[in-house]
């Protein structure tokens, strides 16, 4: 075991004195009402990540994305010129979902000249101009060029395409992004298109999973029979200790240690982890990324780096493992105690079979651990809805918690001032 | 005998592959949580020792244009990938304390 240098303040939450040491309210977890607020204030006011560039390969390429927060649907299409662009997915003459495959609630993907209503037939250009109208002398005064489809703010950075439901974002997408999770541009996520993309529905409040997965703390606990090394007293014993914790803006992110198998005798690994040559922290194998060096990982230099977690503000993570692979997760509202979690996991295309089965193992892998990580939230949520306790203590190693707390408040604050000036 | 499903090298595991010969993560999930940890065992126990073997059998081909028996070997191991948990780690087939959790694979890699 090492030592972790903190900063010089003694601890990393007091790196960043704005976020306080005291006990925390989870509040913000269980009440309907300020999940109100929050769709609001931050939902239909931040860039939200909707997908990357790879599910849109060709012209006329789209896929729909629900926003149950924000009660919407939008549709993101590549037009013939190449951009990518995104529509309200809403039909302009009576309101009906536009495009949609057997069940309207669904999303939906494909390949497209033109979007076409299954009700009465309008049609819409990939650029949303409305291009035929069925009968159209039948209506009043009218001219369809008035009615093309309602656009979205959108925008792409490193392949990942954002939308902003504002009517004007108070920001660019690189502002704000900002310096930290930009500093990643050039990282080849474009590269790693091996695609396994996860989905579950969670009976908890978004920002619970989200502080699941960005404090590494109840790693050695609730995972301890994961593996032979897990379950070793002295490892228990040892808790764990993050390299290195970073806050810029609304974002945040973590950098730890991962588990490297290859250096580990075959009694510390499971056999199919040696079979396989994969685990948890992926493939063993790194495929060669050819970018030396990677940009924007590993912001604090640690030593013994094994992956960068970044917690893109609102509900979006990025998790760059050393490995050469990625991950991201997406976290949706849909009640102020219900979630939908979305995981997708993203690899070098493998060259053969043995490449692929390692790529299985790190996928399969990844299943087991979210499954206890999802049903502990539940149990979390059920008890914090009971008001016993009403502050919690959070510890240096989960000042990341505290920050997106703190951030939901700023963020609901904020609006609610804007509208108490708007309205005097 | 009906036709073999496995490449004669491996037609040992011919009883194996009608329960475990599965093309999708879904469907190999599905067949873990409905067998018992003695059902489990047994195809792990027959398995994994020739594993290595079935492996290296199918990365002889590039991996778009593997024969459909050796495609059916490779669906072989992910389901061994699959039961590692329950061998390895569980001693039973779902993963503890996950209750009614559940996490679907919605897009995945063919083969």
């Amino acid at each position: 075991m090492f030592k972790v240098e903190k900063p010089a303040e003694g601890s990393w939450t007091a790196h960043y004195p704005d976020i306080g040491t005291e006990p925390v309210s989870y509040e913000d977890s269980i009440s309907p009402e300020w999940h109100e607020l929050e769709r609001e204030a931050i939902f239909k006011r931040s860039w939200l990540n909707v997908g990357r560039v790879e599910q849109l390969p060709r012209k006329g390429s789209y896929f729909t994305k629900e926003l149950a927060v924000a009660n919407t649907s939008v549709v993101i299409v590549r037009g013939l010129d190449g951009e990518v662009r995104a529509f309200y997915n809403i039909c302009r003459h009576r309101g009906n979902k536009l495009v949609w495959t057997d069940f309207p609630k669904e999303e939906s993907s494909g390949n497209a000249r033109a979007f076409t209503c299954k009700y009465h037939g309008w049609k819409y250009d990939l650029d949303g101009g409305c291009t035929f109208v069925q009968q159209e002398g039948e209506f009043f005064d009218f001219d369809k060029a008035d009615y093309g489809l309602v656009p979205v703010h959108c925008d792409v950075w490193s392949g990942f395409i954002f939308v902003n439901l504002a009517d004007e974002p108070s920001q660019s997408l690189t502002e704000f992004l900002g310096p930290m999770v930009t500093a990643l541009d050039g990282y080849p996520f474009d590269q790693q298109t091996e695609r396994f993309f996860y989905r579950a529905t969670v009976g908890s409040n978004w920002k619970l999973f989200m502080d699941a997965f960005q404090e590494f703390y109840h790693a050695p606990v609730l995972h301890a029979k994961q593996s032979p090394v897990s379950a070793m007293p002295e490892v228990q014993a040892a808790g764990f200790e993050a390299l290195h914790y970073e806050i810029d803006g609304p974002h945040r992110m973590v950098s730890t240690t991962a588990g490297q198998g290859w250096r580990m005798p075959p009694e510390f690994l499971k056999p199919t982890e040696s079979l396989t040559r994969s685990g948890l922290f992926g493939p063993w194998d790194a495929p060669d990324l050819g970018v030396d060096p990677l940009p924007g990982i590993n912001p604090g230099n640690a030593k013994h780096w094994g992956l960068d977690s970044f917690q893109v503000w609102p509900n979006f993570v990025i998790l760059i493992w050393e490995r050469g692979w990625y991950l991201t997760y997406h976290y949706w509202p849909t009640s102020y105690n219900t979630h939908v979690f979305e995981g997708n996991l993203y690899f070098v295309p493998p060259k053969n079979a043995r490449e692929r089965v390692a790529q299985e193992m790190a996928a399969v892998t990844f299943k087991e651990y979210s499954l206890q990580d999802g049903n502990t939230l539940e149990a979390t949520q059920i008890m914090l809805e009971s008001r016993v306790v009403t502050a919690f203590p959070l510890n240096d190693q989960e000042i990341l918690c505290r920050h997106l707390h703190k951030v939901a408040a700023e963020w609901v604050n904020d609006y609610t001032n804007e509208k108490a000036g708007a309205a005097r | 005998m009906s036709t073999p499903l496995l490449p004669k090298e491996f037609s040992e595991f011919e009883a194996f592959a009608p329960t475990w010969c599965l093309p999708t993560e879904a469907e190999r999930y599905a067949q873990r949580l409905a067998s018992t940890m003695d059902e489990i065992q047994t195809f792990y126990d027959a398995f994994f020792p020739r594993a290595e073997e079935a492996i290296a059998y199918c990365e002889k081909f590039p991996l778009d244009e593997l024969p459909a028996d050796a495609e059916r070997l490779l669906q072989l191991v992910y389901s061994l990938v699959m039961v590692s948990f329950p061998v390895e780690a569980w001693r039973q087939p779902n993963v503890p304390d996950s209750g009614a959790a559940y996490l679907d694979l919605l897009i995945e890699p063919i083969p």
